[in-house]
């Protein structure tokens, strides 16, 4: 029987560099040594396991999770849905998925946003869930807003939404953005232009999906994720150590 | 006609930004939403070993505190094993072995509770000695940095382990060392993290 072996090695090629002059804060954050790159060991090849008794169903309705008795949160209502895949395309069942966004006004829920678009009361901005048994997730919220942040004078960020997902292993784990298809300011964003590989940002960017669009109430978006594969041992590579 | 290889390629990183405690620990951005957040108790009422805590500051190349950094640590049991199907052993109910922890806003200090991990099986027969496995994101950083913590109080499972005889350059290895002290009676490890500059800590491409 085939054992499951190590992971990928990460193509960095497709990730942004740890420096990325225009956009600054990379600047004085960006380690100048190289990274030491380790084979796998069980550190790396395990990870943690997340259950149903961890989070809640409502967790996932971002126009609902905050919202008070009756109302619901302002904006574009939108389905945020896909797969969370590995390099094998196979789906990776039972993975926590959290994401966090702007309003539809582009104002974050936090203490240091100073953004001069107001709050909206009924949306909090975060949300999380499991994949189920066929990578499967999804998520309802309201389309963010663009807003400005201090880069140069006037940068403006593309509608986007944060997505933290785990897969199986530590080594897998993963944080990146997902922006909305047709969206101007996508080429224009230095946070976008980290990424050197155009093939690669596109892979960052939400289809509108009409076929998962529910018509006269919600629109859609598509967006799939692929972690890092990993191979099967064939013979024995002493992952293990035996 | 060449055969083609169908392989999908990794979702490139992005930033975390400098607002995900709203997505990962929204307690700390200001609102309580969910029924409990995930990670803040690493190892659980019943888990064997030293209990201790672990601190410290991750430094910019200015020697600035980053104060709107996320840590998430990885780490074995007492035993040596993983909370995971294939983490070596069974370990304690309760024992999950990863957390999530966040920066004073004001200072930049973080810090957490845990038991000391035990060593861990590595490659090819050899012993990793204990350590905890950290993963950094925040603003500025593009992707996600992993490091380890070893324990400057393991000298001779430290000298043998693999992965710090890896660093070719001994000097970065004493990046890894936690610095071990006392306070009220119980055993504190401090940790700074340095992204960039003089005594930049080592980071692993996992």
């Amino acid at each position: 029987m085939l054992k499951p072996g190590e992971f990928y090695q990460r193509n960095r090629e497709r990730h942004p560099p740890a420096l990325t002059r225009d956009y600054k804060t990379s600047v004085s954050r960006s380690p100048q040594y190289s990274l030491i790159s380790l084979q796998n060991s069980v550190s790396e090849t395990t990870g943690p396991v997340f259950g149903h008794n961890d989070i809640d169903p409502m967790d996932r309705d971002l126009i609902y999770n905050y919202a008070q008795s009756g109302e619901s949160a302002i904006g574009e209502r939108i389905i945020l849905h896909g797969r969370i895949l590995d390099e094998n395309a196979r789906p990776i069942p039972n993975t926590l998925v959290e994401i966090w966004q702007a309003n539809a006004g582009g104002r974050y829920r936090h203490k240091k946003d100073t953004y001069l678009a107001p709050i909206d009361p009924n949306f909090g901005g975060c949300g999380r869930t499991l994949t189920d048994e066929n990578g499967y997730y999804y998520f309802r919220t309201v389309k963010p807003g663009a807003y400005p942040w201090r880069n140069w004078v006037n940068n403006w960020r593309p509608a986007h939404v944060h997505m933290s997902i785990f897969g199986t292993a530590f080594c897998q784990r993963l944080i990146t953005q997902c922006y909305f298809e047709g969206d101007p300011l996508i080429p224009e964003c230095p946070i976008v232009k980290t990424i050197p590989d155009p093939e690669a940002i596109e892979q960052l960017i939400a289809k509108l999906d009409m076929n998962a669009t529910i018509p006269l109430d919600t629109i859609a978006y598509k967006f799939d994720v692929v972690l890092r594969g990993r191979r099967s041992t064939l013979f024995e590579n002493r992952l293990e150590g035996n | 006609m060449p055969q083609k290889l169908h392989y999908l390629a990794e979702t490139p990183s992005q930033t975390a930004g400098p607002y995900v405690h709203i997505g990962l620990a929204p307690g700390a951005a200001g609102f309580d939403i969910y029924r409990q957040e995930l990670g803040w108790d690493i190892a659980g009422p019943d888990a064997k070993g030293e209990r201790i805590r672990v601190e410290g500051i991750v430094m910019d190349g200015t020697g600035s505190p980053v104060k709107d950094v996320m840590l998430e640590v990885w780490q074995a049991n007492a035993d040596g094993f993983y909370a995971h199907p294939e983490g070596g052993g069974d370990v304690e109910d309760g024992f999950s072995g990863w957390g999530r922890v966040i920066t004073d806003f004001e200072t930049g200090e973080w810090g957490f509770d845990t038991v000391k991990p035990g060593p861990t099986t590595g490659r090819d027969s050899t012993r990793q000695a204990p350590h905890l496995n950290f993963w950094i994101v925040a603003r500025g950083i593009n992707i996600g940095l992993n490091t380890r913590l070893y324990f400057e109080d393991e000298p001779e499972a430290n000298a043998k382990d693999p992965v710090l005889n890896l660093i070719e350059w001994e000097r970065r290895r004493a990046t890894l060392l936690a610095k071990k002290s006392e306070r009220d009676g119980k055993t504190v490890y401090r940790f700074d993290i340095k992204l960039q500059g003089e005594d930049e800590t080592v980071f692993f491409d996992v």
